[in-house]
């Protein structure tokens, strides 16, 4: 089971001119406008292809990677019992 | 984007350009390519003529210059001289660039100063209304071409590599990435490189010819831009009407400023020689 990466958009709104070009060329359909403005409305469809980013010419929006989505169900077998509990506090 | 945020003047955003005006995409592109190379913000210097494109600087935090119509090069040629360590880099628009300043561009070209030039490509004089410019292709409509210009259009890359430049490379605002990469190599070069960036004018090129909105533009773009290196394997017919984008031309020659520096050394030498040692005799004995 594979894991999978998780993104935020952040979107500077007063700086978005509603151009379309986010939308239009996002492979996802993960972005929308609403007010002629960007919204992010389906993020969890994102896949962190940054197309929208590099094409903004408002410098608008900009993702960040939030984390990594574990797989439920963890495998006994991946845990390393060699380690003790301890090591995994930072 | 958070890392390259830095490069920019943040108070002045939003910049005053129109929705989807592809300036703003080159602008990106040359921004990522500078955080990329990690340059030293007070390093790189950004000089720019007149026009929609040569607005750019006021928006990037580096000692920045907006000179007059078509002297963008000539100014940075200057700059560069006095400072050789500083990167010069120049932002220029099609019209500044080939029309107004097009003398400044071919003698640059041919020194092979060390400066890296972008032209924001789109194909208009957008900031008084949309009159044609030389980059502006054979049939398109323009204000001052309402019937379609008959006028044939300048091939930047191949004049530039004509003139003497040493790294010379094409991308459009569809090609982002691209158009990056491309940008950070022609940084690299150490000689005059030339980025052309084709992008799109929605407002008055987009009008005036009903290419539709930015997205259809941008679409556009893509339809009539080929790689470099699949045209070298296409049939030629197939590439009528149509332009090349990706690496042109790299060919490093000796650079003006080194060259000029070695030869001020070699004059001095021999003025100190002649003279018998006049200056720094202590160290002069051979």
């Amino acid at each position: 089971m594979s894991e999978k990466k998780t993104f935020e958009h952040v979107i500077h709104e007063r700086w978005c001119k509603g151009c379309n070009i986010c939308v239009a060329f996002c492979p996802k359909q993960v972005l929308t406008l609403r007010n002629v403005k960007v919204f992010a409305e389906r993020p969890d469809l994102c896949i962190g292809c940054r197309l929208c980013e590099i094409r903004c010419p408002d410098f608008a929006i900009e993702i960040r990677e939030k984390g990594v989505m574990q797989p439920k169900g963890k495998d006994v077998g991946d845990i390393d019992f060699d380690l003790k509990p301890e090591a995994h506090h930072d | 984007m958070s890392d390259i945020l830095k490069y920019f003047r943040q108070n002045r955003l939003p910049h005053i350009w129109c929705p989807g005006c592809g300036h703003g995409t080159a602008t990106g592109a040359l921004v990522r390519a500078i955080a990329k190379l990690k340059l030293d913000k007070n390093k790189v210097v950004v000089v720019s003529g007149i026009g929609c494109s040569s607005r750019a600087p006021g928006y990037l935090d580096f000692d920045t210059l907006h000179t007059t119509h078509g002297r963008a090069l000539a100014f940075a040629t200057g700059i560069k001289l006095s400072r050789p360590d500083l990167k010069v880099i120049v932002l220029t628009g099609d019209g500044d660039c080939t029309a107004i300043g097009g003398n400044h561009f071919i003698h640059a070209a041919r020194r092979n100063i060390d400066i890296t030039t972008i032209i924001l490509n789109n194909n208009i004089y957008g900031m008084t209304s949309g009159q044609y410019s030389p980059m502006t292709p054979k049939g398109m409509l323009g204000t001052t071409a309402p019937y379609g210009n008959v006028e044939r259009c300048f091939d930047l890359a191949k004049l530039a590599i004509a003139a003497g430049a040493t790294y010379v490379g094409r991308a459009t605002t569809y090609h982002a990435t691209l158009l990056e990469d491309l940008i950070g190599k022609a940084l690299i070069n150490k000689g005059f490189s030339v980025v052309e960036a084709v992008d799109q004018c929605p407002t008055y090129m987009g009008r005036k010819n009903k290419l539709g909105t930015a997205v259809d533009m941008l679409n556009w773009l893509k339809d009539r831009a080929v790689n470099v290196k699949a045209a070298a394997v296409m049939a030629p017919e197939k590439l009528e009407g149509k332009f090349l984008v990706g690496e042109l031309y790299n060919q490093p020659e000796p650079e003006f400023t080194a060259e000029y520096m070695a030869m001020a050394e070699q004059v001095r030498r021999k003025y100190d020689n002649f003279q018998g040692g006049v200056r720094e005799c202590g160290q002069n004995s051979d």
